[in-house]
């Protein structure tokens, strides 16, 4: 078949990697295209890991990394980063949790000097420990309670599908919980996971790899060797029944639902997992793309689809067990039953007459635009390459993946949709209590 | 335990800005093309004035515009779109349509093609228009139960008045009886070249960026009449407007103060002083609210240039019980800061935050993209973005304290609070005279 396909480009982007005798891994890709440096430091731990009774715990404890540490009083990280130009954030996944900057290039040291003083110790007092699950209450108010589809679908799904603490749980966690959280609970997370031998540093941009290298030495070599906790097997069994739930949400003026299928293990088998990629946006990405044609434009049964690979949305930086979402918000008495009918047999359609001419290329290429622009970023750039070292031990797969994606062939695809069965499937629908 | 000290900055980096090129095509079209090769995209920014358009039919538009052409239906669009790793999408404020997308560069002509067919032959098809229609009030009514939304359409009606900025939202009611022949009447009146802007960023050289949109929109024809908005009106303090939200575990707070555009002598000056309030993370106010007193999340405050106008923004989010002493400290704030200079280091940080951050802004494709079009919109090049770096370096203590006293006093502010009337108006009452008005539907 020779249907007219764009030629998929890539990106050769280094990834310099080494290792201090500390252990802690490093990944250095420059690019002197702008001055600018993205600078990322990815512990090995999240959601997943938190002790029972301490739900949103991973969280909480990456706000108290901004409380200041062994040499910087609260305050401090926030007013050098921003002193130099640079903005900072960081945030918490199902499996790992990052810290980052993005500076003007000037300022690389200065970012260095900061993550290594905390990862060598954060300053963890009750006073910041009270005032940060003050914080992460409001959080949790404007993005969950105060809000009509709050958490949905990353909060209520998981424990739909999932029957495990780890998998199953709320990772923003609790009222109760964030308040009944001590200084010591915190320092035993520290000490346990907070360990070089289980971080990543990546520093992307305008850099020389000979400077970079000696100022990652200067600073990090003497954070004290600790090695990286073993990583429990979160595996769960997969679904045999169909698992359906519903809730009301008091805010919502308009019925929703979210479903999800299990997939292959991102990290094991991924020449397997990213058939699942493809078919996410095959059925969801645009007007083109299969379900939005259906349920959007023909039936008006939906008024949006959305489909992606794991529950916080990025295919490459999750671990198994995982998942295949799809999530639609439906017109005023919308029949989810029927909606969710419809998309069994989109896929059963999908799986027996297999894509269009055109339709698989097309859909691939705009992902390699999604792609090549996250890592026009330099903060993209730096945060990727050090999830793949963490999780891949291969940053360099940042580059490959347009390729990666531009291989899947349209049989995978298809024999990926055949596996999207009602019984493998877990579903959470939004009961709308907002309606007026 | 080891003391170390923080490492000094290496040497500041001159702002340099990439190669561009301009041409304003015989159609009336301004190109703008600016060269950022580091991936091998391109991305597009058609601004089109629609000031004073009709604002249900200006939403549906926007929504429909890419629905269908002579040769293409919505579904043909998107996939020749998707062929060439390309998108477009299309939004509307009371400034301008305005298209937005991006793909690969190697698609370029195809995606201007795209767009030219668009711009000069939508169909607006009825089925479609039908189903955009349906969705769009969907939206509406799904935005009207967000409290951030129905904050901003309090503060816009208290802030404008009888200015086409004071309601940016149609009704429900108002999009229903948008019909097809509406949208093909106000795209033949406004959609239109003359006063257009098109912006192209990414792997391309600029002249040949500027070649290739003259090919595929040179021939986009038509003039429409320009509409210029009135000035928008200065703001008129008063009360407090608590805008009742039963229920709620948050109030919204927010205030709108004086500001000034971009090329404004005091621009800078104000500029530096909203960071130092409440700007950025290292803001006083966040400090207080935020850091010692665990008020709020994601408290922040910035300047929102429109083209007939411009203010200042403050918002928080804060928990139900300490709506009023969030208040109280935001007047505080705002009060310290008009009434005494900052200090010499806090401006300094906030300078350098803000000459950084122009840097970090312009280093993607993207950033180039969305700063080129909102210049280009004041009428402004990326050219201004070094001059207004020398201005930022010149800004002196007393010139933001003259700047804290005129535009930041809270005596100037309207401020505006949705959340459970019945838990917070009295204590908000304590600090200002309060108007309880119920929230709008």
């Amino acid at each position: 078949m020779t249907a007219r396909r764009s030629e998929i480009p890539a990106t050769t982007y280094p990834a310099e990697r080494f290792t201090l005798d500390n252990g802690l891994r490093v990944v250095l890709t420059p690019d002197r295209s702008a001055p600018v440096v993205g600078v990322a430091v990815v512990y090995d731990v999240g959601i997943r890991s938190e002790p029972e009774g301490r739900t949103g715990f991973a969280h909480l404890f990456e706000h108290l990394m901004f409380q200041g540490s062994e040499n910087l009083e609260k305050l401090a990280h926030f007013r050098h980063v921003q002193g130099a130009g640079g903005t900072f954030n960081g945030s918490t996944h199902l499996d790992y949790t990052d810290y980052f900057e993005t500076l003007p290039s000037n300022a690389l040291e200065r970012a260095l000097f900061l993550e290594a003083d905390r990862m060598r110790g954060p300053r963890l007092t009750e006073e910041n420990l009270r005032n940060q699950v003050d914080v992460v209450k409001e959080e949790i108010r404007v993005n969950v309670l105060n809000r009509p589809y709050g958490g949905f679908p990353w909060l209520r799904l998981p424990p739909v599908m999932f029957d495990t603490f780890p998998n199953a749980h709320d990772g923003y966690g609790s009222f109760t919980d964030l308040e009944s959280a001590t200084v010591a609970d915190a320092a035993d997370f520290f000490a346990r996971y907070y360990a070089c031998g289980n971080a990543v540093l990546a520093i992307s941009g305008d850099l020389d790899v000979a400077e970079a290298t000696a100022l990652v030495r200067r600073h990090f070599g003497d954070v004290p060797a600790r090695p990286a906790p073993q990583r429990p097997d979160f595996a769960e069994p997969d679904l045999t029944a169909e698992r359906r739930e519903s809730y009301t949400d008091p805010l919502a003026p308009l019925p929703a639902v979210a479903s999800a299928w299990r997939v292959p293990n991102p990290i094991t088998d991924f020449a397997n997992y990213l058939p699942y990629v493809v078919l996410a946006e095959v059925l969801t990405d645009g007007d083109a793309s299969r379900l939005v044609r259906r349920l959007v434009q023909q039936d008006r049964t939906a008024t949006t689809v959305g489909g992606y690979l794991g529950f916080m949305g990025d295919p490459f930086d999750v671990r198994d067990p995982t998942a295949l979402l799809l999530q639609a918000h439906l017109p005023p008495g919308g029949s989810v039953d029927k909606l969710l009918r419809t998309v069994d047999e989109e896929l059963d359609r999908l799986a027996a007459d297999g894509l269009d001419e055109g339709e698989l290329a097309r859909t691939q290429a705009r992902m390699a635009t999604h792609l090549l622009r996250e890592t026009d970023a330099v903060l993209g750039r730096a945060l990727a390459m050090a999830v793949l070292e963490q999780q891949r031990a291969d940053p360099g797969l940042l580059n490959e993946l347009p390729r990666r994606i531009g291989e899947v062939t349209a049989d995978q695809v298809r024999a990926a949709a055949a596996t999207l069965r009602p019984e493998r499937r877990a579903s959470i629908d939004v009961v709308a209590g907002g309606a007026k | 335990m080891t003391v170390r000290t923080l490492p000094a900055l290496g040497p500041t980096r001159r702002l340099t800005l990439p190669d561009q090129a301009e041409r304003t095509f015989d159609n009336g079209l301004t190109a703008i093309a600016v060269h950022r090769p580091a991936v091998p995209l391109v991305e597009v920014r058609l601004w089109v004035p629609f000031g004073g358009a009709h604002l249900a039919r200006g939403a549906l538009l926007a929504q429909t515009l890419l629905s269908g052409t002579g040769e293409l239906s919505n579904v043909g669009i998107a996939a020749a779109l998707q062929t060439v790793g390309g998108g477009l999408g299309a939004g509307v404020d009371p400034d301008r349509l305005m298209i937005s997308g991006n793909g690969l560069v190697t698609g370029l002509d195809r995606i201007l093609d795209l767009l030219a067919s668009v711009l000069g032959g939508a169909t607006y098809p009825a089925d479609e228009v039908a189903t955009e229609r349906d969705r769009l009030i969907d939206r509406i009514q799904v935005a009207g139960s967000q409290p951030a939304h129905l904050a901003r359409v309090a503060l816009l009606k208290r802030m404008y008045g009888g200015h086409p900025y004071a309601v940016q939202t149609p009704d429900a009611a108002e999009v229903r009886v948008v019909e097809p022949d509406d949208l093909r009447g106000l795209h033949a009146d406004r959609v239109q070249p003359a006063g257009a802007i098109l912006v192209l960023v990414g792997d391309a050289e600029p002249e040949r960026a500027l070649d290739a949109a003259e090919r595929a929109l040179g021939g986009w024809s038509g003039a429409a009449e320009p509409v210029e908005l009135p000035p928008a009106p200065p703001l008129e303090p008063g009360p407090v407007l608590v805008v009742d939200r039963p229920g709620s575990v948050q109030s919204s707070l927010r205030m709108a103060l004086p500001a000034v555009p971009r090329t404004h002598p005091d621009h800078a000056a104000l500029q530096l002083a909203n960071l130092l309030f409440g700007g950025y993370f290292s803001s006083r106010w966040v400090e207080n609210i935020r850091e010692d007193k665990g008020y709020t999340y994601g408290p922040h405050s910035l300047i929102d240039h429109s083209v007939a106008g411009s203010a200042l923004v403050v918002s928080a989010e804060v928990a139900t019980e300490v709506t009023a002493p969030a208040l109280l400290e935001t007047q505080y704030e705002l009060g310290r800061l008009a009434v005494l200079p900052p200090g010499e280091d806090e401006l300094e940080q906030a300078r350098q935050y803000a000459l950084g951050t122009l840097q970090l802004g312009i280093s993607t494709q993207a950033g180039l993209a969305a700063l080129t079009s909102a210049y280009a919109g004041s009428g402004l090049r990326l050219p201004f973005l070094a001059e207004y770096a020398d201005r930022l370096a010149g800004v002196t203590r007393e010139d933001v304290a003259a700047a804290a006293a005129r535009y930041l006093a809270p005596a100037g502010a309207v401020t505006v609070i949705l959340g459970d009337a019945e838990r917070i108006g009295d204590p908000v009452a304590a600090l200002a005279p309060v108007r309880r008005e119920a929230a709008p539907s």
